[in-house]
């Protein structure tokens, strides 16, 4: 049985011409930010060596960098940000779980190996 | 039961009619399956960190394997990465604004930005066959193991090798030929070999030829496995006391003390693991890569014959964008976790 009470959210997406404007303009200056935080990381990458005292916070730096360019990413190229809190929560609440005790438990499991090598192999 | 069903008021019931997303179905398993997407590529790069971080020999560092620039040559660290993430960021950004397009029903600026985007999809795909050639082919000095027993990588100029000068004839070549075609091929084969003693190369059709070779510049040895004398971390070894290093062992005579390149079971590079994670996650990442190309082509078709004109919406497009930036995502982590850490 077909329904026609059904909500097509598809036709949703559509906007005017001055909207999409303001949302081109968004997209160039997120483009911008994206092309400086690369060159950044290279520049940082390519002058400061990883024997230097600097290395561990430029590790932090270069992972704060990578999560602010996928955030923007998400948030402005894949729309997440303009979805329903719902949808918002329902895609990043459960990935960040399982990501972060992925983390968490490879970096615990990975001291104990650790561990054992150098006790075998000193 | 039927009594309290009775109460219940039609009017406040959900009757499945409006999504508590608010989106259509087929975006929604979109997102689903980028979230798994995702979480396979997450293992992977925390697999890669996990092996990284309970390896004994030296891991590769990005700056010093990626310094090469097609036509340039070497000394260019991470520049030819960098401009592949340029390139795949700006396919993103041609994508979202064929999805913006599409919002106002602009077929033209459809197909437009779409056209763009598999171009620019084509190009991060050469580049990466790129990428992949130079890492299995190597450089040109290779991974070398010294006499104390340390193993070094070897950075620096190669002075070319202008011709091999037959002295002893072989099966093919005759004594006092001068041989000129496909000297480096030959050359490496024979190092790997142990075929190499001073200043001489034992050929494969069992020819020596004395090797005509300009000197090197600039070498510098690396210590990435520590042995008696020299240790990991250690004072560089540069000028005549790397030559002398370099040049003792690769004409030691004996088998397998210099590797160029990288396959499945050796690389120059750093612990055997590094090459098979560099295959697999930028192979994974590449064939996702490859396949969001083939798709953007399918909905371009879709869009170049009005069928989602018709339809009156251009959610097809808006849906492969994420996968598309999904790939562009990945791309970000894989750079920060594989070429600049």
């Amino acid at each position: 049985m077909e329904r026609d009470d059904l909500i097509e959210y598809s036709l949703h997406g559509h906007h005017d011409e001055a909207t999409g404007k303001s949302i081109r303009q968004k997209i160039y200056k997120v483009t911008l930010l994206l092309t400086v935080i690369t060159v950044i990381e290279v520049l940082i990458g390519a002058s400061i060596k990883q024997s230097s005292d600097w290395w561990s916070t430029v590790k932090v730096l270069f992972i704060l960098l990578t999560l602010l360019k996928a955030g923007y990413i998400v948030m402005v190229f894949m729309h997440l940000g303009d979805e329903r809190k719902y949808l918002r929560n329902v895609i990043l609440i459960p990935y960040f779980i399982f990501v972060l005790y992925l983390i968490f438990i490879a970096l615990w499991e990975g001291t104990a190996v650790g561990t054992v090598w150098d006790k075998m192999f000193p | 039961m039927a009594g309290h069903s009775a109460q219940l008021d039609a009017k406040t019931l959900w009757g499945g009619k409006e999504s508590p997303f608010q989106t259509s179905y087929g975006k929604l398993m979109m997102w689903f399956f980028l979230v798994s997407d995702a979480l396979t590529f997450s293992g992977l790069l925390i697999a890669y960190g996990f092996t990284r971080h309970d390896a004994q020999d030296a891991w590769p560092i990005g700056e010093e394997t990626f310094n090469s620039m097609p036509f340039l040559g070497h000394g260019y660290p991470l520049l030819y990465v960098a401009l592949m993430t340029f390139i795949l960021i700006v396919s993103s950004v041609t994508m979202v604004l064929a999805v913006e397009a599409g919002h106002r029903m602009d077929r033209k600026g459809v197909t437009k930005w779409m056209i763009a985007t598999i171009i620019g999809g084509f190009f991060f795909l050469g580049s990466q066959a790129w990428e992949w050639s130079h890492f299995i082919h190597g450089s040109e000095f290779g991974k070398i193991e010294l006499a104390d027993g340390s193993v070094a990588i070897v950075k620096g100029h190669f002075g070319e090798l202008e011709s091999f000068q037959v002295l002893e004839a072989g099966k093919e070549h005759k004594a006092g030929a001068i041989i000129k075609d496909d000297l480096m091929h030959q050359y490496q084969h024979a190092a790997e070999k142990g075929h190499l003693e001073a200043g001489k190369i034992h050929l494969a059709d069992g020819s020596v030829a004395k090797i005509n070779k300009a000197h090197d510049h600039d070498m510098k040895l690396i210590i990435k496995k520590s042995g008696k004398t020299y240790k990991v971390g250690g004072k560089e070894i540069t000028g005549k006391e790397a030559e002398k290093l370099y040049y003792e062992a690769l004409y030691s005579g004996e088998e397998n003390r210099v590797i160029y390149g990288a396959n499945m079971k050796q690389n120059e590079y750093g612990p055997q693991q590094y090459a098979q994670f560099f295959f697999f996650i930028t192979g994974f990442h590449g064939f996702h890569v490859f396949s969001g190309v083939i798709i953007n082509i399918i909905i371009l078709l879709g869009v170049l014959s009005g069928t989602y004109h018709k339809r009156g919406h251009y959610e097809m497009v808006e849906k492969t964008g994420l996968y598309w930036h999904f790939v562009d995502l990945v791309w970000v982590f894989v750079f920060t976790f594989f070429y600049l850490l």
